[in-house]
């Protein structure tokens, strides 16, 4: 049987958002559950079989709950739906088809038979196999577009129209990319091992940089509608938290992720004003920011804070927290922010993140200074279709009162807005040269 | 107060195709309007869901169902209203509506 208490311990730091909501994605969360178990019995060369099954046990529950309502423990009753059918499924194909080579020969006696099964779902072991499907994504051979569309599609029940949909590309673009991915992964008969090998760090790293795509994806992504960034973003944190919650995953790095995650989910509700427009830093309305996410990020970043390893995840949880935590944009420590960002560009060289760091000076030692900062960005060629970009160079001339400079800049910026909202945003900034 | 039989018909779709997310709207749908007609007074017994294979007896022939996808009845309810207008009535709140489905209402015949 599932553990209860697993889903209340990811609501503490992933469920901010749609309290009202009774059911709370329970069929998205449990699928990835499910299919996590399924495939370590079936093998992951029969993925497909496993999601057969598994869209089978959430179409009885609807059938049957339409009429009845939802039972006690409804994760429980869905898992049980699909372990009985599985069980069948075992029974009747164990002669023609190859499953997972752990249990094949279990499966072989009916003496072995049930427990072999019933061990495969108990709770302890489904825990495992979510994290098992997550290391297994994140396989090498793919790309990490295709690692972060199948972590969605196979652990967060996403369709690929809902991915396709997240990620602003085409049905057809995404359909392709999952199954050439899940095509790449069928080769292995067996999840991902968890064990705490060399080769299992590696795939520690992979995961962190899979799942802190995702969430950047729904909170600097290109589309439009709120909704569903959040829903990425409490993805990417629910299966961070999946990390925190396993003795060899939960590294500082996990936790640092983790705490990163939590101090900007903590600054989204005032990512987008009540226009609909989108609203930077310095003028976000601090009071809808969301307290207990920030205090939750500092334990987990203060927990982090152990061993001789820095990762990026550390620097970038520590720039959050030094503006999560400041009353205002003026009294930020804007200095330590700086040191921050030297820091992240050592272990993280990036262009934009050199222009964060120019945005941190401008901030801290006036707009001349951020301009200079940034014409000192020695790959800043790489920028060139990033909005923000000529939209950092325009705001800095700006405030140095140079209008015909700034519009410039603005008129490119809008040039490369990716969507109605950044589009606007940029828009509106244009205008305020002409003022 | 008259009872009358709700017969489920069809509306199954291609539930292959959806996503957990959409299969649940669906179920959520169908709890909220199940629960309004049992506050309202109107849900005499919810009825159940029934399986999609079956036999069917014909004279001396058994034959194993799938029958036709449009008029599988999936499933039934035994609702109370006034009079067949407002049995009707009630009806169309059902979310099977919206997936092509049908609702066939027949009167209970009375003693």
């Amino acid at each position: 049987m599932p553990d209860p208490r697993e889903r209340g311990r990811c609501r503490d730091s992933a469920h901010h958002e749609d309290v009202s909501d009774p059911v709370d994605h329970l069929f998205r969360r449990e699928s990835g559950r499910i299919l996590a178990a399924l495939t370590r019995v079936f093998g992951f060369h029969n993925l497909e079989l496993a999601e057969d099954v598994m869209q089978d046990a959430l179409c009885r529950a609807l059938e049957v709950w339409k009429h009845h309502g939802m039972p006690d423990n409804p994760s429980a009753w869905l898992m049980t739906t699909a372990k009985n059918h599985a069980v069948d499924v075992l029974r009747r194909e164990r002669t023609a088809r190859r499953f997972a080579p752990e249990i094949t020969r279990l499966l072989e006696s009916e003496w072995t038979f049930r427990p072999t099964v019933e061990a495969a779902f108990g709770a302890h072991a489904i825990q495992d196999d979510e994290l098992r499907m997550m290391f297994s994504c994140v396989d090498p051979r793919l790309t990490e577009e295709a690692q972060v569309a199948l972590i969605l599609h196979i652990l967060c029940g996403f369709s690929v129209s809902e991915i396709s949909n997240a990620f602003l590309c085409t049905s057809a673009a995404a359909e392709k990319r999952i199954a050439r991915a899940k095509k790449v992964l069928a080769k292995d008969t067996q999840l991902f091992e968890l064990a705490g090998t060399g080769d299992f760090c590696t795939r520690l790293s992979a995961v962190h940089r899979a799942l802190y795509l995702l969430f950047n994806e729904g909170y600097h992504g290109a589309n439009t509608k709120t909704v569903v960034r959040v829903e990425l973003c409490r993805e990417a944190m629910r299966l961070a938290t999946l990390l925190r919650d396993h003795s060899l995953a939960a590294t500082p790095p996990t936790l640092a992720l983790l705490a990163l995650m939590c101090l900007h989910a903590a600054r989204m509700p005032s990512r987008v004003d009540d226009s609909g427009s989108l609203s930077l830093l310095p003028d976000q309305d601090r009071s809808q920011w969301n307290r207990e996410l920030i205090q939750e990020g500092q334990r987990l970043l203060e927990q982090a804070a152990t061993g001789d390893v820095i990762s990026e995840f550390h620097v970038e949880a520590a720039i959050a927290w030094c503006h999560a935590s400041a009353p205002t944009a003026r009294a930020t420590n804007w200095a330590q922010i700086i040191g921050l960002y030297d820091t992240l560009l050592h272990i993280r060289p990036s262009p934009v993140i050199a222009l964060n760091r120019a945005n941190a000076i401008a901030q801290h030692a006036g707009p001349e200074q951020g301009l200079t900062a940034i014409h000192a960005i020695a790959d800043r060629e790489r920028l060139k279709t990033y909005p923000f970009y000529p939209m950092a160079l325009g705001e800095l001339e700006l405030q140095c009162g140079r209008r015909g400079a700034a519009s410039q800049h603005f008129k490119a910026a809008l040039q490369l807005a990716r969507n109605p909202t950044e589009q606007r945003f940029m828009q509106e900034r244009l205008d305020a040269c002409a003022v | 107060m008259s009872e009358f039989l709700y017969v489920y018909r069809g509306g199954n779709g291609d539930w292959a195709e959806q996503s957990p997310e959409q299969i649940q709207q669906v179920m959520q749908k169908w709890m909220t309007w199940m629960q309004g007609l049992a506050e309202q007074g109107h849900l005499k017994d919810r009825g159940h869901p029934l399986e999609p294979a079956g036999k069917v007896v014909s004279g001396k022939v058994v034959t194993d169902g799938p029958y036709a996808e449009k008029d599988l009845v999936g499933g039934y309810t035994l609702v109370e209203a006034k009079d067949l207008a407002q049995a009707a009535e009630l009806s169309k709140g059902c979310p099977i509506l919206e997936n092509g489905g049908a609702v066939e209402i027949r009167p209970i015949m009375k003693m």
